[in-house]
């Protein structure tokens, strides 16, 4: 047999590898590319400017979105990493009980049913009680994107539990710790990684949302990817782009930080 | 003795009622803004449009028969729906041309990923991540971007003297699949990678030593070792692609639908919700069966190997 005859090769796998890593990329360079466009082609290059950018900068509703799902993502991801990490607690290091299968299925439940679906359910859910009510707050939005966002904030917070024996938790206990004492200095500190991954997890997934926000939100409640959504049906500048890349800066970002943080762990 | 075994009961039921009370703020939340409004729109498919939305509060089955037939106005009769017909076959077709695309190309980068060094693994690994977690949106527009009459395909085959006049890609079935495979394509790759990198490449090197060839090795070894991958790759890309929304909308046009745009139409233009929340439970318990069938492949496959 040839020398160099690697067990592991397959014919024309690399090939095929090298083009979906550069598929997957080259839109979005592109895309990043004529953010920076001086015409207002978002086909021919005519020169680097940074107009884009300022004019994306001045326009007021593209600033009101941004804040707005700033503001969404950062209430959603905070109480759905609450919520998730007290679930989390609940439904590890035990023996299984009652009812456990029950909540695990529960919780991931948004996740096994298709956006759209969610999307029109919370429509006619929500429009009743806003009728009922009288209020037409943030208040559903955030509401809406917490309850799909506990699923992905669970994940990784379970995992990290699953991975802590409860040997300190009951020396402290031996040490006359009050159960809230050793929550407190031993569980919380060691749970941290974990609860931070969800948390940006959770709010990466906020962010991202089209669906079910373009359902449930009410008139002038654009977020920046709903406003985008309707701002592609008409003609398209290089503004869209500057936004898009702004707007990618920031995921890539958090994603970058999740991995060094969940690498650390290891 | 009896004391201690009752105190040690006291306590299970303590901490019990605890894991009860810190799962109730996640349950009731999910129940609030998630699974009660499913049931809701289960009761919605059975009752009457109203003349600007919402709905009438009277029975009515109307709902569920239109979701496949239609009744002629003149001489009431029932015949099938084609427009929900095609739309229906168009989803499934799509949906399942995206699964088994996403599959051709995800295999070979996935198998690449698991065969790199170690320390290397990880990187190719979070070069798939990336593109999963960036908005699905600002991704499909990157698309629509490349695809436009004016895009850089065209462009560079006109340059190239290759056509004479751009081709229409934009708002067509094939937009929405090749839209469609570019955004899913992580979602194989990553349960793929997953069952590939716990592959024992001792098997295959004793297939190579019965004078096995490349690709028998590939169909015979490697891939029934790596089948719980691709189910679980499949069921990942086929849900979302069923009830896409975004991608049609962007990169279909107004005609080119899906089953998420029709629903979307019964509450927008269309004004029959009782409509719209029957194809919704209908397009779940499609979900719901492919959902359950993979459920008894898992758990099949997994005595099989342990």
């Amino acid at each position: 047999m040839a020398r160099n005859f690697s067990i592991q090769r397959q014919t024309g796998f690399t090939t095929i590898a090298v083009i979906c890593f550069v598929a997957l990329y080259a839109p979005i360079v592109i895309l990043v590319v004529y953010a920076f466009n001086s015409g207002s082609s978002i086909a021919n290059w005519e020169g680097f400017s940074l107009r884009w950018f300022a004019q994306a900068w001045n326009n007021n509703q593209v600033i009101e979105a941004s804040w707005r799902s700033l503001r969404i993502a950062s209430a959603a991801a905070v109480l759905a990493t609450i919520a998730a990490t007290m679930a989390a607690l609940a439904t590890t290091r035990t023996a299984p009980y009652r009812g456990l299968t029950f909540k695990y299925a529960f919780i991931n439940q948004p996740l096994m049913v298709p956006e759209i679906v969610t999307a029109v359910a919370l429509l006619i859910f929500f429009s009743r009680i806003k009728v009922a009510t009288g209020y037409s707050g943030l208040g559903y939005l955030i509401l809406a994107h917490t309850a799909f966002c506990i699923p992905f904030a669970y994940l990784p917070i379970r995992a990290r539990l699953e991975g802590m024996d409860l040997t300190l938790e009951r020396a402290a206990a031996d040490l006359y710790a009050t159960p809230w004492q050793t929550f407190r200095r031993i569980t919380l500190p060691l749970l941290w990684p974990g609860i931070l991954a969800g948390l940006m997890l959770a709010f990466v997934i906020s962010l991202d949302d089209v669906v079910i926000t373009n359902f449930v939100k009410s008139g002038g409640q654009d977020t920046l990817p709903t406003y985008m959504l309707g701002q592609l049906r008409r003609a398209i500048t290089p503004e869209m782009n500057a936004i898009s890349t702004v707007f990618l800066l920031l995921s890539v970002g958090i994603v970058t930080l999740f991995f060094f943080i969940s690498r650390k762990q290891d | 003795m009896a004391d201690a075994a009752e105190a040690a009961k006291n306590r299970e039921r303590r901490d019990l009622r605890n894991r009860w009370l810190l799962s109730t703020p996640a349950l009731l939340i999910i129940l609030v803004a998630a699974t009660g409004p499913l049931l809701i729109v289960l009761l919605y498919s059975f009752l009457a449009p109203g003349p600007y939305g919402d709905v009438k509060w009277q029975f009515s089955t109307d709902a569920w028969v239109s979701v496949l037939l239609e009744r002629d106005i003149f001489d009431d009769t029932l015949s099938i729906a084609d427009a929900h017909l095609t739309i229906f076959l168009r989803s499934v077709k799509l949906a399942l041309g995206t699964t088994l695309l996403t599959l051709l190309f995800g295999f070979p980068t996935a198998y690449f990923i698991a065969t790199r060094p170690e320390r290397m693994r990880e990187v190719w690994l979070f070069l798939i991540t990336i593109p999963f977690w960036t908005n699905l949106l600002i991704r499909t527009f990157a698309v629509l971007e490349i695809i436009r009459n004016e895009g850089m395909v065209n462009s560079l085959l006109l340059d190239l003297g290759l056509i004479e006049r751009p081709i229409q890609m934009l708002f067509t079935d094939f937009a929405i699949m090749v839209g469609m495979v570019y955004v899913y394509l992580p979602l194989m790759v990553l349960p793929l990678y997953a069952s590939m990198e716990k592959l024992d490449f001792r098997l295959i090197e004793a297939g190579y030593d019965l004078y096995a060839t490349r690709f028998k090795v590939l169909r015979r070894i490697i891939f029934p070792l790596v089948k719980p991958g691709v189910i679980a790759g499949s069921i990942l890309v086929f849900i979302p692609a069923l009830g896409a929304y975004v991608t049609p909308s962007v990169l279909g046009g107004g005609k080119n639908l899906m089953l998420g745009n029709l629903i979307e139409l019964q509450f927008g233009q269309g004004r029959n919700w009782p409509l719209g929340a029957a194809l919704s439970i209908t397009l779940m318990a499609i979900v719901m069966v492919a959902l359950l069938a993979y459920v008894r492949n898992a758990g099949s496959s997994e005595v099989r190997h342990g």
